[in-house]
This record gives structure tokens, C-alpha cells and sequence, in this order.
């Protein structure tokens, strides 16, 4: 066997050498090359369905490269399922979060173990786990059930999974995606923490201010192929990133018109909701919103910002009044906000944005899908239909292999312009878009802001949650800020300060406008 | 009438509930919705019964039985669990292949007198007062192995390894996956235990607390039953098992409301008008309906219940489970 062992210098911890992965279609990686050396943070970086994840998965035990070497600390592995890999050290924090959302913390961090054998005495793990966090700086109480945590909590169980599995080798698949700003700090601490306690990082990333804040070196990956491998992070810039990620230049300054607002077409006044635990989430909020008018709404996750996109779609029942083009919505149902032309860009993509098992047709008309052409009373005109999707499909670039592939198959960016697709093409009046371009990679985020732009432009009116500030700063003619349900105040983006912002969203000053 | 009957009775028909109910827990919380229950216990039933009789031992009768669902359910398995086909379709088609195959080999069996498992009364705690009476005298032993069973498998489900590694199978398999966890292997194996079950439940009806092979009759719908009281129960054994006495109290109840001309003192109207007695004998299957629907919106309402994962075939990679 040929080796290289007279090299002197230590094994790297993960090497893996002209990866294949194919799925039906799709050549997922083309011959990818990647390295890891001990104690370093690797950034990872390319668009979505670049083939980020798949890789990791098949470092990770999950998928099989057909071909290719993967070695890990020096020895050559040739993994079977996630546990021949977990027993190599490698623990994976998965883009969408494996963990059982009834059971505790403890209880998702045990499973699959060997010890405890049979009988599971939780007290006597709480406090191992505890012992755990306090080593590594992760809080969360081991006691509480998955679905009470927030996803930064979440977050940091699936990262003490890996630990108390003895992972000195993290995978960390886009996991800022979901974050709020203070999280990813945080994650960004905890991160530091593991290297200098021997751990060594590999990091999924669309952002290059994360890649320079706690990255060694990068690879990028582009359509399955590597564009960049393992080059230091010095002299990087973002224009140059965004290009090897996209293959094209990208204008990171959005090229926004000034216009004068239109009338009133959103009138909310005194409105107060709950949430789905039976909390007040929204308390006596009343604002209005133009034509041709973008108003954003800051604030951490969690503050309302949900509720009162429901209460005006007509999701959520509320005390109050809201007012659409003049017509009460409030504790209407949905249809009819719908029919006043009121579109929505739902946070949850595939829970509430897309029926995930139908096909892009389908969702494509699930809105228009009673009016002619594409449907009468009691039947739908599928070749319409088909014609209608297709020419969405064309109009907003949405990659897939047909219009009758599943809208679960979807890569993020591409499932999101689905859901701008229909909303705007059904409902021009009122937009409402929660979180639109969350965990999506520079170039879908450019692509649906355009849209959103664009749709200022032919006049509508824009209600847009974000957590990104920085989006609110370029997009908005307004912001309001919102916190525990109450809104803090409102702001014109124009001459917004950051710092005002900030201290609104936390609750520590309200404005007197 | 008299309630210390109507109790005891409860008791030991509640029992075939009980074990069918638990049966069907243990392959839904691992994620297979197995809707063959009655085809199973009808199985069991006849498997029971006529190796008692060919053997003349009722525990070989038992084994037998057990034996018998547990191969039928696997079929569920293969099919479902393997090939990924829809779990209500093959369910159905589990009930009528289960009640075919009993009706078919149990012909000629009606009538015939095998051993069938004792009744004892257990000693000291018969003697309490009252309760002595309905829970631990003259029962079949199996009721006795049904009062065991409700602890344990609760003990089973929350508090043990595997019992944990069965709760996430069926809430999130993926995750269970990525920890090295086999899913398929789980599943198959609680679709199994399903199966097994519900055989023992058949052989509870015909070697013990209703002995006898009356072809479909034996069962008489009672496998629907324990799916419902699955729901009810939002999966918890112990909420099962009540369900599954308060049916067998009420069908004993019923029976009894027919009995009497006299009814506390006055003329009894089921008694004179037989078409009314249908009527009550539909009750436990209308109950069976309002315990469905109240039971479903109650676990929407409090967001828990049923496992996240029931009735979706698990592929790995897959995107979107
Ligand atoms: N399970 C799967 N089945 C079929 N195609 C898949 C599957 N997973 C990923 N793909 C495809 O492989 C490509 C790479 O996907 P992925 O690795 O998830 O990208 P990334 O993580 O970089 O966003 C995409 O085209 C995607 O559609
Ligand atoms: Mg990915």
C-alpha cells in the first residue's frame, strides 16, 4: 500500500480526497477535496444546493460517497451509519435539528447510547450534562422538553450531543441560520471555546462576517465543486466570496427608489392577541402602512412579530380592529383577507408557505386555483394550471427538475420564491412577509429583496419582520420596533439609529415619536 | 342488576381491551399505525383455541395464539415498514386477511369443549371487603397478568433505554437515526409486540373470559375498539387500561339492563321492545366514536398525543421528515 507516514508533521484530523455523491439527477459533489487540521474552525461556504450538507453528511456516516477517500485523524474510514462515525469522533449538528421535541434534554442526549443499560435514572444524568455544560458554557436545563426551548437552546443541546459522545471533530451545518443576532455571538463564543479545548470545527456558513469573526481557513463549494479549498481567511473580501460562491458578481447595495407613500391600505388600531401558549403576545398595537411603503418590524424572535402577521392575514383571532383597504380583516377568515389582496410570506416555510408533498403546480395556484383559467366551480383545469407554474417557474428562476417535482425537494432559496411567486402574482395589495430571507444564501437574498423592491415599485404595501437590521435599514421607508407585544416606537429608516434600535428591541427605551 | 358484577365482568372483559390496546401503543409509538387488530385477535382467538384443543393444554393454546399475531403483524411489517406502503391500506387489508385465515382454519371448531386457562381467587386480598371481591376473586389468570401489565409497560415506555429509543422512533426518526439508533429494526420489532398481543387478547376471549369459537362473532368488533381506546388514551397505557375496563363495564351493563322484566321496580322497556336492546348494543361502538372525536381534538387542542412520526414510513435522507 503507498503511504504518506514520512510526513512528520500530525495527522489532520479530517482529510477527505475527490468525494462523489450522486442523487437521482444531480451530481451533489464532483471530486471535492477537504481538509481539517486539528484545532482550527474550517468555514465551509456555498449557495444552497451547493452540496454543503451532503458532504458533511457523508463525513457525518449518513450518506455513501460512490467514490472517494475520507481519513479521519490519519487513518482511513469507511463509514456504514452515524454511529460507525460517532465512534471516530466526529459529532454533526444538523441543518434542521435532530432532536425528540417530548422528550428532554437529557433523555435526546442518552438516546442511542450504551449506558444506562436499562433502567434510566434522569437525575443522575441531569447533573453528569450539567457538568458538561459548566466545562463548555452551554446552558440549558436538562430537565426541560425540546419543544419548551428556544432554537438557540436547541442548538446548544445538539452541540453537548456530540460532546458527551466525546466529538472531537464538530460539524456545524449553517447553524447561525436560525439564530438572532445575540445567539450567533454567543454560538460564536462557544465556538472559541471548543477549539481551545482541542476541538476541531467545521462550520457551514452563507456569511462572511461570521467567516472572518471566527474562521482559520474557508472552502467553497459552488453547483458541487470546489471553487476555493482551505485558503486562509486573510484578505478575503466579501465581493470576492460572494463571487466564488455564486460564480457572478454580486451588488450588495440594494438600489432602492425614492417614492412618496400612497393612502392608507393598513390600518391596525388597538389591537391586542394571544399566543398559542394563551399569553398575551401582542398588546394594544395600532400603526398604519401605505402604498408603496415598505414598514419594517424589529425585534427579537419572539416578541409578537408572528402573531401580528397572523392577526392581519386572518390566522390568529385578536381583539380590535384592523382594516384593509377600508374592510375590517380582524377575526375574519383567511379567504377573505385574501380576496382584498392581502399576500403572505409565512415564516415557516414548509408548514405553513407549502403543502411539502404536492408539486410546484400546486402550489403554485393553491390561491388562484377557483378563478378561470385554472379552475371553475368544481374543477381544475390542470393544463392551465401547468401553464400558469411554468411560467412562474420561468419569471422567478426557480431551480428544480420539473414543475411536478415536490415542493419538499426544494433547496430554501428556491422553495421561498415559490412562495413570492404566488403571493405576488395572486395578492398585489398588501404583502406581509415574515423573515423572508432567513438562512438563505447572498445570492436568493439579493433575488428576494429585488422582489420585494420591485413589488414597492408597483405600489404595494409591505409589511416585512426581520431580525436583520441591517435588511430593515436597506429595505424599509419605516421601522417599528416591537418588543413583548408592545410597539416601542417607529422610526424612518432614513435616519435610524442603530444604537436606538437595539436599546428598543431589548425594552430599555421607547421613542417619544 | 348488581354493581359488583357489572365490575367484575367489566374487569375481565376489559382485559382483552387491555392487552390489545397496549399491543397497538407499542407498534404507534414506534410510528406504524396497525389498524389489523380485529384480524389479529380473530387469529389469535382461533390459534388458541384449537391448539388447546388439539393439545389439550391451554398454555400451549396461549403460546399458540401469541405466536399467531405476532407472525401476522409482520406481514404489516414487510409491507409497510420495508416497501413503505400506506399504513391504513395495509392495515385493512391485515383485518381481512387475519379474519379469512381464522374463519377458514377454524371451521368446525364451534361447539367443541377444550381446556381453557383456570380461574383462581387470590389469597388474603380476596378476602377485603368489596374490592376483594370484584378485582382478586374467581378471575381468569390473565386478568391477573393484565393489573401487571399496566405498571410495567408504563414503566417500560417512560422509564427505561429502550422504552426511550421506542418514544423517539415514533416522534422523530431521523434523530433517532443519527444516533446510531436502527429504526427499522425498532419498528419491526413493536409491530411485532402489536401483534403479539393482540393474539393474546384473541386467546383471552376464547380460552378464558368468553370461552368458545363462535367464527367472527368472537371477536365481535372488539379490535376496533381497542384502536379507539388507543386515542383516547393518547398513548399511554395506563389511560388504556381504564378505558379498556369502563368498555367492559359498560357491555356488562348493557347485558344486564336487558336481563330483568323488572327494573327498580317498574317494567323494564328494553325487556318488552328487543328492538331497543340493539339499540343499547350499539352504545359502546357510539361511545367508541365520541371517545375518537373528543379525544383527537383534545390532544390538537393541547398539542401532544399522537406520535409525531405515526402512519410515515421512514427513509433515510429523505428531505422534509
Ligand atoms: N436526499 C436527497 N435526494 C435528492 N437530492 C438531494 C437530496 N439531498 C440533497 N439533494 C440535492 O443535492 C444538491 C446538494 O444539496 P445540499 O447538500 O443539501 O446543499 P447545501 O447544503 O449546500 O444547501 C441539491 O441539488 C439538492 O437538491
Ligand atoms: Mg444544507
Amino acid at each position: 500500500m503507498s503511504s504518506i507516514s514520512n510526513q512528520p508533521s500530525p495527522p489532520l484530523a479530517v482529510e477527505m480526497h475527490d468525494i462523489v455523491i450522486r442523487f437521482p439527477g444531480v451530481l451533489a459533489n464532483d471530486h471535492v477535496n477537504l481538509t481539517l487540521k486539528r484545532g482550527e474552525i474550517h468555514a465551509l461556504l456555498g449557495e444552497n444546493g451547493a452540496g454543503k450538507s451532503t458532504l458533511m453528511n457523508s463525513l457525518a456516516g449518513l450518506y455513501k460517497p460512490v467514490s472517494g477517500v475520507i481519513k479521519v485523524n490519519g487513518e482511513v474510514v469507511n463509514f456504514n451509519s452515524p454511529r460507525d462515525a460517532i465512534s471516530k469522533g466526529i459529532g454533526m449538528v444538523y441543518q434542521h435539528f435532530m432532536l425528540v421535541p417530548t422528550q428532554t434534554v437529557t433523555e435526546n442526549i442518552l438516546l442511542g447510547l450504551k449506558e444506562p443499560r436499562f433502567f434510566v435514572n434522569l437525575s443522575i444524568y441531569n447533573k453528569k450534562i450539567q457538568a458538561l455544560q459548566e466545562q463548555f458554557g452551554l446552558r440549558v436545563d436538562p430537565s426541560a422538553q425540546i419543544w419548551q426551548l428556544s432554537v438557540g437552546e436547541q442548538q446548544r443541546v445538539e452541540i453537548l450531543k456530540t460532546l458527551y459522545r466525546g466529538a472531537n471533530i464538530l460539524i456545524l451545518d449553517e447553524p447561525t441560520a436560525v439564530l438572532a443576532p445575540q445567539e450567533i455571538d454567543d454560538l460564536m463564543k462557544t465556538m472559541r471555546r471548543l477549539v481551545e479545548q482541542d476541538k476541531s470545527i467545521l462550520f457551514i456558513t452563507h456569511k462572511l462576517n461570521e467567516v472572518t469573526a471566527v474562521a482559520d481557513r474557508l472552502t467553497v463549494l459552488r453547483k458541487g465543486k470546489v471553487t476555493a479549498e482551505g485558503i486562509g481567511i486573510e484578505g478575503v473580501t466579501r465581493e470576492k466570496l460572494a463571487e466564488l460562491m455564486v460564480g457572478r458578481k454580486i451588488i450588495f447595495q440594494v438600489d432602492k427608489k425614492s417614492q412618496k407613500p400612497g393612502e392608507v391600505v393598513l390600518e391596525v388600531k388597538n389591537v391586542s392577541a394571544l399566543n398559542n401558549k394563551g399569553f398575551p403576545a401582542l398588546k394594544n398595537v395600532s400603526i398604519n402602512l401605505h402604498q408603496g411603503e415598505i414598514l419594517g418590524f424589529a425585534g427579537i424572535a419572539g416578541n409578537g412579530q408572528s402573531e401580528l402577521a397572523e392577526v392581519i392575514t386572518g390566522l390568529r383571532s385578536c381583539s380590535g380592529s384592523i382594516k384593509i383597504n377600508g374592510k375590517q380583516v380582524a377575526n375574519q377568515p383567511p379567504g377573505k383577507s385574501i380576496d382584498i389582496g392581502v399576500s403572505h410570506i409565512p415564516e415557516d416555510r414548509t408548514g405553513v408557505g407549502t403543502a411539502p408533498n404536492m408539486s410546484i403546480t400546486e402550489n403554485t395556484i393553491m390561491k388562484n386555483y377557483d378563478q378561470e383559467p385554472i379552475g371553475n366551480r368544481w374543477k381544475i383545469n390542470f393544463t392551465s394550471a401547468r401553464e400558469y407554474a411554468t411560467r412562474l417557474k420561468d419569471k422567478y428562476e426557480i431551480l428544480a427538475p420539473s414543475i411536478s417535482t415536490q415542493a419538499r425537494k426544494l433547496s430554501g432559496g428556491n422553495l421561498q420564491k415559490l412562495i413570492l411567486a404566488r403571493e405576488i402574482s395572486c395578492c398585489p395589495s398588501l404583502m406581509v412577509a415574515v423573515q423572508p430571507t432567513r438562512g438563505l444564501d447572498v445570492g436568493a437574498i439579493e433575488a428576494i429583496q429585488n422582489l420585494l423592491l420591485e413589488q414597492r415599485e408597483n405600489g404595494t404595501a409591505i409589511l416585512l419582520i426581520s431580525e436583520e437590521l441591517e435588511e430593515l435599514l436597506s429595505l424599509c421607508d419605516r421601522i417599528a420596533v416591537i418588543y413583548e407585544g408592545e410597539l416601542m416606537g417607529v422610526v424612518e429608516a432614513a435616519d435610524a439609529n442603530l444604537t436606538n434600535i437595539g436599546l428598543m428591541m431589548t425594552g430599555s427605551m421607547r421613542s417619544q415619536a | 342488576m348488581n354493581l359488583e358484577i357489572i365490575l367484575h365482568a367489566g374487569l375481565a372483559t376489559g382485559t382483552i381491551l387491555l392487552f390489545a390496546a397496549i399491543g397497538e401503543i407499542f407498534a404507534e409509538r414506534a410510528g406504524v399505525m396497525n389498524l389489523g387488530v380485529e384480524g389479529m385477535m380473530l387469529l389469535g382467538a382461533m390459534a388458541g383455541f384449537s391448539t388447546s384443543l388439539a393439545t389439550q393444554n391451554a398454555w400451549l393454546g396461549l403460546i399458540m395464539a401469541i405466536f399467531a399475531g405476532g407472525i401476522l403483524s409482520l406481514a404489516h411489517g414487510l409491507v409497510t415498514i420495508h416497501f413503505q406502503a400506506d399504513q391504513v391500506v395495509s392495515g385493512l387489508s391485515l383485518t381481512f386477511l387475519g379474519t379469512g385465515l381464522a374463519l377458514v382454519l377454524g371451521e368446525g371448531l364451534t361447539g367443541q369443549n377444550p381446556p381453557l386457562i383456570p380461574n383462581v381467587s387470590l389469597p388474603i386480598l380476596a378476602s377485603i371487603p368489596f374490592l376483594g371481591s370484584v378485582f382478586f376473586t374467581n378471575h381468569s389468570i390473565l386478568v391477573y397478568v393484565g393489573y401487571l401489565f399496566i405498571p410495567l409497560t408504563w414503566y417500560y415506555i417512560y422509564k427505561t433505554r429502550p422504552g426511550m429509543h421506542l418514544r423517539a422512533v415514533g416522534e422523530k426518526p431521523s434523530a433517532a437515526d443519527t444516533l446510531g439508533i436502527n429504526v427499522y429494526r425498532v419498528r419491526y420489532f413493536y409491530v411485532f409486540v402489536g401483534g403479539c398481543l393482540a393474539g393474546l387478547a384473541g386467546a383471552t376471549i376464547s380460552l378464558s373470559v368468553s370461552p368458545g369459537w363462535y367464527s367472527s362473532q368472537t371477536t365481535s368488533g372488539q379490535g376496533w375498539i381497542a384502536v379507539a381506546i388507543v386515542i383516547f388514551a393518547q398513548w399511554n397505557p395506563v389511560r388504556a387500561a381504564v378505558g379498556g375496563y369502563l368498555f367492559g363495564m359498560l357491555r356488562r351493563f348493557i347485558l344486564d339492563l336487558q336481563g330483568p322484566a323488572l327494573l327498580f321496580g317498574f317494567q323494564n322497556p328494553i325487556f318488552m321492545n328487543h328492538n331497543l336492546s340493539f339499540f343499547l348494543q350499539m352504545t359502546p361502538f357510539l361511545l367508541t366514536i365520541v371517545a375518537l372525536v373528543w379525544g383527537s381534538q383534545a390532544a390538537m387542542r393541547k398539542r401532544l398525543g399522537s406520535p409525531a412520526a405515526l402512519g410515515i414510513p421512514y427513509i433515510r435522507g429523505e428531505r422534509g421528515l
